[in-house]
């Protein structure tokens, strides 16, 4: 398997092209093997559930607590929806010409890439001045958390911390795509240059052989990367025990009960009926 | 242009003598082999060593591939009929005249008496970056050398463009799209049907590909229907000289007028863009209108819009307006 593909330049120089398309197989494979992996482990694996009773003491010891609590404000679900379009949209207009299925991509291609640079713009936007910045990210602090869940996926009872807002999966997967979303943007806003398009008058010298070179590779390896991490996360999005969170990405809320259930209160504080809405 | 060397890279040289004998061999090949009909393409790339199959499968040998048969009330144009066997055709003289005109315009003597009539429509553009063996977007690579500040780009596109700016060179292409013809493709047992017009390919949909022919396919025959036989045909290519040579735009259209109204039309134009263009807009705009100077006027001016020229060859815009006024109007060309 070829991993990158070279050309030679009018100067007779060997210069990078692009991944090869096996890699898309490759990555492709992979997020379908990781999913039959995890299905397979989930339902042939005994898990810890947590007992209605203790759910239930919770529930009885924070009555104070509003029974609907707001997870996702709405704008915030806006930018996850407008951004899961537009990279579904990229991810098909870039792959189904390569397995056979051809059609007039490339300006449905960059249109999407501009609405997934403007939801990711505005999503930094959002985030820093409105939203509780530090929520999602992941650091050192986390490391007993990370153990913790660890444990509980081979069916340890571990009383160990639970997450605040998001559960370290989702935060870790967060950090994933912010790599792989942000690469490929400003490889794909870079060659935009190559390309007619209305915004941009074409510049095919704006960079040098090997830096374009280098753009595309980055631009495809980022590309392959989220075919797998999409893959991931729709399969986490339709399995039965992660369904709370999908349902609060399209509805906003989760019950008192989930909250308690999947958080720990003293890291995600909610406040009555309102709390940070990321 | 790429230095053109004596001796080409080895490979296995075929030459079945049955169509299930070549399709067997594209089969087996894949990817790796190469077509060969009249070798008028082939052998500038196989002397460039620009392409290196690992087998060639050469078709001369195929008698059923050859000749001109009635089919229903058309013909049916076998893929390794010469160029000059479908210009002395008596059917295709007299009935289909502009495709006379068209491969009769093809080169010189000595290549229509060898290039085929499958060949001609299924070569691969002249863009001299691309055949010089550079790693352009239609070699696979991620840049068109001639759409760049410093491009030699007068024979280039200037409608379509999409990221490549290559145009198509055959000369029977766009008289066989007005003629509504068919080609009949095979691939193992598999008998596809293409409409010409959906057989050339721009680069939005396939950047690396002239046609719609994809390892181990095989052109077999073209086949043409009755419905715009004997009808008002016009076929004029504009080139640098007037033998030998690839045209800088041509024009290929049917007409069938009553009482100087016209009924229906088609209007082809090549060398234009990657792919030979049908002109729709056009069509649809001069039906039911007098073919006169009003309406092939109006007309031509639809048919350049959203024309982009590069550097080179902003003369192609007035050039195309101008062969598709004279295909509405019918008026002949005069030197």
């Amino acid at each position: 398997m070829n991993i990158f593909t070279w050309g030679q330049s009018p100067w007779g120089q060997q210069i990078l092209q692009h991944i090869s398309w096996d890699l898309f197989w490759a990555a492709l494979f992979a997020g379908l093997a990781f999913f039959v992996a995890h299905a397979s482990y989930m339902y042939l694996s005994p898990h810890r559930k947590r007992k209605a009773e203790e759910t239930d003491a919770m529930e009885a010891a924070r009555p104070e607590l509003p029974t609907q609590i707001v997870r996702h404000g709405g704008v915030a679900r806006l930018f996850h929806w407008v951004m899961a379009a537009s990279m579904f949209t990229l991810l098909l207009t870039a792959f189904l010409p390569i397995v056979g299925i051809k059609f007039a991509w490339v300006t449905w291609h960059w249109t999407a890439g501009l609405v997934l640079t403007a939801s990711i713009v505005f999503h930094i936007v959002h985030a820093s001045f409105w939203l509780d910045f530090k929520s999602i990210w992941v650091g050192p602090s986390d490391l007993p958390e990370f153990k913790a869940e660890i444990l509980r996926e081979f069916g340890h009872d571990v009383p160990g911390p639970k997450p605040g807002k998001y559960p370290l999966g989702n935060r870790l997967y967060h950090m994933a795509i912010v790599l792989a979303g942000l690469g490929v943007a400003v490889t794909g806003l870079l060659m935009m240059k190559r390309v007619r398009t209305p915004l941009f008058t074409r510049d095919p010298y704006l960079l040098g052989d090997s830096t374009w070179g280098f753009t595309y590779v980055s631009h495809g390896l980022a590309g392959v990367a989220l075919v797998g991490l999409v893959i991931a996360h729709v399969y986490f999005a339709i399995r039965p025990e992660k369904r709370w969170i999908t349902r609060s990405m399209i509805l906003g809320r989760i019950t008192r009960r989930e909250y308690l259930e999947h958080h720990d209160p003293d890291r995600w504080m909610v406040d009555g009926s309102v709390s940070g809405g990321r | 242009m790429a230095v053109i060397r004596d001796v080409m890279p080895a490979f296995e040289l075929f030459q079945p003598a049955s169509i299930g004998d070549a399709q067997a061999l594209l089969a087996r090949y894949g990817g790796n082999a190469w077509v060969l009909a009249g070798g008028l393409d082939s052998m500038d790339w196989l002397k460039d060593r620009i392409k290196r199959p690992q087998a060639v499968v050469d078709l001369s040998a195929i008698a059923e591939l050859r000749g001109v048969r009635a089919m229903g009330d058309g013909l049916e144009i076998g893929a390794m009929t010469t160029l000059t066997d479908v210009v002395n055709h008596p059917t295709v003289r007299e009935r289909y005249a502009i495709l006379t005109e068209a491969a009769e315009s093809a080169a010189s003597p000595q290549i229509r008496n060898q290039g085929t009539i499958g060949g001609n429509v299924s070569q691969d553009t002249r863009c001299w970056y691309y055949r010089a063996g550079w790693s352009c977007y239609r070699a696979g690579g991620n840049i068109c050398y001639a759409d760049t500040p410093e491009a030699i780009n007068r024979e280039h596109a200037i409608l379509e463009a999409d990221r490549c700016v290559a145009v198509n060179p055959s000369d029977t292409a766009p008289a066989l799209i007005a003629l509504d013809a068919q080609m009949v493709v095979r691939r193992g047992e598999q008998e596809r049907v293409i409409a010409a017009e959906d057989y050339f390919v721009g680069p939005s949909i396939d950047i690396t590909r002239m046609t719609a022919l994809e390892p181990g396919d095989l052109l077999t025959a073209i086949r043409i229907p009755g419905t715009w036989a004997g009808s008002r045909f016009y076929f004029e290519k504009i080139r640098d000289r007037n033998v030998w040579d690839f045209a800088l735009v041509s024009v290929a259209s049917a007409m069938v007028a009553q009482g100087g109204t016209i009924q229906r039309m088609r209007v082809v134009v090549n060398g234009v863009a990657a792919r030979p263009l049908r002109l729709r807009a056009v069509e649809d705009a001069v039906t039911g209108k007098p073919a006169n100077e009003a309406t092939a006027r109006a007309a031509a001016e639809l048919a350049i819009a959203g024309a982009q020229p590069l550097k080179f060859n902003a003369y192609k815009v007035p050039l195309m307006r101008n062969l598709v006024k004279r295909a509405i109007r019918g008026t002949e060309v005069t030197a």
